[in-house]
């Protein structure tokens, strides 16, 4: 396994390399298939800068999660997109990191207010697949000084360079919550339930429903103590048609299963985008699968018997389907994300030429199955 | 601010181009002639202009996919215009191109109040989107300042911000799909009314550039609720140091405040004279906007009103009634058009870190002397998102140009510190030649490399953006 310890170092390899990379951070949620030499950045440690008052962090891509989550929680801050641990979804081992996160844009129940890991991503250093180190972005909350790469790179998943150094937008802890809580829904009713709520002015900052065992509907208030109170109850008689909600004070684990969708037992385990309305429907077209709806119903994860194609099962919908679980050959033969439409696939293909000319980042890992290097 | 030289095998060729246009197209959608193309002829950076060849107004996606597909089979360039508020000109034509306006894509196409979105095509305006759902409490958030007038299709080329945006984010924050064609004519579906990409995410990249990818036809947009209501509060401040740290224990105390806005002595003396808002005298003010329930207002201005307080403020002027909130944003509403009557003026808008912010001040206050040109500061302080106005007078020989290059020392100051060229405007031809002090040779080919994978032609917007020595290899390649 290559280790650089710098970006220079990272730089060198990457020119160096003779073949196909496999790039990790710490390994904890590489869902794609990829082939190739293992490279790791998480020797690539450390907090370049850190301004509480500015609410920016800039930080070196291999740096633990948890490192910064704790840097962050001693001023008051955080992360405000709650990134998910996939550990326990994929049982992994490792220490997630910051460029993982923000290479796979992983967001959690809040992005649904306050926006997904790529809409806090300032700036990104990086090496492309050619060695050079690159920049883009900075870490000022608005700049549009020439093309936005950093939502580009966030989400690409380590295919078009290798993350050396992220600048992010963080936010105050909120100092309460409060959570509506609901049992017995049917998803349909529930996402009605979470539309109303989601289009109040109320701020909601979490929407979920979990169909799993007895279905539970989840709605999440948070800011000062007083507001968050106030807000709990007028949104408790806006929703009293769907029956008596309850308001818990502190509901932290519980918005951490919709977070980690703890609830979701065997089988593969797909990761659905789409209009929160259709949600309801799209999971009934897959019989007997367990069922985490967040975002409003516009995230739905599903637990399905090992093998199902999903995408088949779902039709065309507005949105897509990315397969976070499954067997290697499951994964070989319906590719981990979702087609995109041939002239936008070119696109993206070429794209990724011009970043790794000689297609050694993740190749394939992104690409269709048939574009996917044997 | 140099062009490329235009092409005069095209300009030759004009009649054989506005023909081939006009037989594909319904009438009225090509205009030629000097007298109507006069409009076209420059954005809202109006130093600048310079007649096209021709103007193609399209009603329909398929109208411009029919206009780019021809002028990528002439090789003609082509350049994408909203309404034309760009400050950074970013629709400024050149003489062998055809300029591609899509005002008249301007319907409502979908509003969809259960998933929070409206569908719009993108020569609407940016407020009338807000129009089309305030009857049933919804608002769209990003709100430049030439909201009235701008177009969403600009808003999503320069990924545009405003006054609002340290609570709600900018365009792109608040976009979820687009239809794109491309210069080829080929039309595109990126997003639609679900969250974030599949693989990816070209919607961010479609966002912020400046029509040099595609042409965007409609608009998916995040609609939120409006909130129940909003209550500002001024400050005056003896120094801008003071203010800026009263700015950044706002931030830090987990108040987020909607907006907060900053004046400087020159501004606030402008506006006062203009619109007798009642401004305190003092060397910095600021504006801070929080929302909620009125309870919620009160939670949150006591704890904003405290912070204030420490920081010993010569004036703090809360607002009981809508009347009195009126006229503590009145000053502000008013800062451009007061800068105005004092001459000419060319706005910036370089970011810095909040932190920098008494230094950055202080130092153009020295470059002001030096120049020997005023300039007043407005801005949006919560993200750092400067709006230095410099006064000029553009009849007077060379002080344009003594303008531009005091403008270009301020930006360069603003990357110096950690921040950059550009925060909402964009860098069209205005500060594409200062690109080299932000981005290096390396980082810039890679974002050209990008314009390749899109427009291997270089016939979109070919002469923004990028320092004209950097794209000139790709843009001779492509003749």
């Amino acid at each position: 396994m290559m280790r650089p310890g710098t970006e220079h170092e990272l730089a060198q390899m990457v020119a160096g390399a003779a073949g196909p990379l496999r790039i990790i951070g710490g390994g904890t949620r590489s869902y794609g298939v990829a082939l190739g030499e293992v490279l790791s950045t998480a020797g690539l440690g450390g907090v370049t800068l850190y301004e509480p008052g500015a609410l920016t962090l800039v930080v070196q891509a291999g740096t633990p999660l948890a490192e910064v989550e704790a840097l962050l929680a001693r001023e008051g801050q955080c992360l405000p997109f709650e990134p998910m641990d996939h550990r326990g979804l994929l049982g992994t081992q490792g220490t997630p990191t910051i460029g993982g996160v923000v290479a796979a844009n992983v967001s959690g129940p809040r992005r649904i207010a306050a926006g997904a890991c790529r809409d806090f991503l300032l700036g990104v250093r990086f090496v492309d697949g050619m060695g050079r180190v690159l920049k883009n972005g900075g870490r000022v909350m608005k700049n549009v000084t020439g093309y936005d790469l950093v939502r580009l790179m966030a989400g690409s998943h380590g295919t078009l360079g290798v993350l050396s150094e992220v600048s992010l937008k963080v936010l105050p802890v909120a100092r309460a919550s409060a959570t509506l809580a609901l049992e017995g829904l049917a998803p349909g009713r529930a996402v009605e339930a979470l539309a109303r709520a989601l289009g109040s002015p109320f701020e909601v900052s979490g929407a979920a429903h979990v169909a799993a065992g007895q279905a539970r509907t989840l709605i999440r208030l948070e800011g000062f103590a007083a507001s968050a109170r106030y807000r709990a109850e007028r949104l408790c008689r806006l929703l009293a048609e769907f029956g008596d909600w309850q308001v818990l004070p502190e509901a932290g684990d519980l918005w951490r299963g919709v977070r980690d969708v703890s609830v979701l037992g065997d089988g593969d385990v797909w990761r659905v985008s789409a209009r929160p309305s259709d949600g309801p429907a799209l999971a009934a077209l897959v019989p007997g699968a367990v069922a985490v709806f967040d975002w409003g119903g516009g995230l739905i994860w599903l637990a399905v018997p090992e093998g199902t194609d999903l995408r088949a099962a779902l039709g065309a919908f507005d949105g897509h389907a990315t397969l976070i679980r499954g067997a290697p050959d499951t994964k070989a033969r319906l590719g981990v994300f979702a087609p995109q439409a041939g002239p936008l696939a070119a696109i993206a293909a070429g794209l990724r030429a011009r970043f790794d000319p000689r297609g050694i980042l993740n190749p394939g890992l992104m690409s269709p199955p048939e574009e996917r290097p044997a | 601010m140099e062009m490329p030289e235009p092409r005069a095998d095209i300009i030759a060729q004009k009649a054989r181009i506005v023909a081939r246009l006009t037989d594909a197209l319904p009438e009225g959608t090509i205009i030629s002639d000097a007298a109507e193309t006069r409009a076209y002829e420059c954005d809202a950076l109006s130093a600048y202009r310079c007649a096209p060849l021709a103007v193609a107004l399209p009603r329909t996606t398929e109208e411009v996919a029919t206009v780019l597909r021809l002028c990528h089979e002439m090789r003609v360039p082509v350049v994408p215009r909203g309404a034309g508020t760009s400050l950074a000109g970013g629709s400024l034509p050149t003489a062998d191109c055809v300029v591609l306006g899509v005002a008249r894509l301007n319907e409502v196409l979908e509003t969809d109040f259960a998933n929070r979105f409206i569908r719009v095509g993108a020569g609407r305006t940016n407020l009338s989107v807000t129009g089309a759902v305030e009857a049933d409490g919804f608002f769209y958030a990003p709100d430049p300042s030439s909201q009235l007038a701008c177009a969403i299709a600009g808003n999503i080329a320069m990924n545009s911000g405003g006054a609002h945006c340290l609570k709600y984010g900018v365009t792109t924050n608040n976009l979820l799909g687009v239809t794109l064609v491309t210069m080829d004519g080929t039309i595109h579906k990126i997003g639609g009314a679900h969250l974030d990409a599949g693989g990816l995410d070209l919607l961010a990249l479609i966002c912020g550039s400046e029509g040099q990818l595609g042409v965007v036809t409609e608009a998916t947009l995040r609609i939120l609720p409006k909130p129940e209501g909003a209550r500002p509060v001024l400050i005056g401040y003896a120094s801008s140091e003071v203010a800026g740290a009263c700015v950044s224990d706002i931030i830090k105390a987990g108040v987020l405040p909607v907006a907060i806005e900053f004046m400087d002595r020159p501004c606030i003396a402008a506006t006062e004279a203009f619109s007798g808002a009642g401004y305190p005298d003092c060397e910095a003010l600021l504006i801070v906007e929080v929302e909620g329930s009125p309870a919620e207002i009160d939670e949150q201005l006591a704890i904003i009103l405290d912070i204030a307080r420490r920081h010993d403020p010569v004036e703090l002027r809360e607002s009981a009634s809508e009347e009195e909130a009126a006229r503590i944003w009145l000053g502000r509403k008013s800062a451009f058009g007061a800068m105005g009557q004092m001459g000419d003026y060319m706005c910036l808008d370089g970011t810095i870190p909040v932190s920098e912010l008494p230094f950055v001040l202080r130092r153009i206050g020295e470059l002001s002397g030096e120049f020997g040109l005023k300039v007043g500061n407005v801005f949006h302080a919560g993200d750092g998102n400067m709006h230095p106005l410099i006064i000029y007078d553009a009849n007077t020989p060379g002080e344009q140009e003594k303008c531009e290059a005091l403008g270009a020392e301020i930006l360069k100051l603003c990357v110096e510190v950690g921040g950059c060229l550009t925060g909402e405007h964009g860098v069209g031809i205005e500060k594409r030649d200062l690109m080299g002090y932000q981005y290096s040779p390396e980082d810039l080919d890679i974002q050209m490399a990008v314009k390749d994978a899109f427009d291997p032609g270089w016939l979109l917007n070919p002469a923004k953006v990028f320092p004209l020595a950097s794209s000139a290899a790709r843009r001779m390649a492509a003749e």
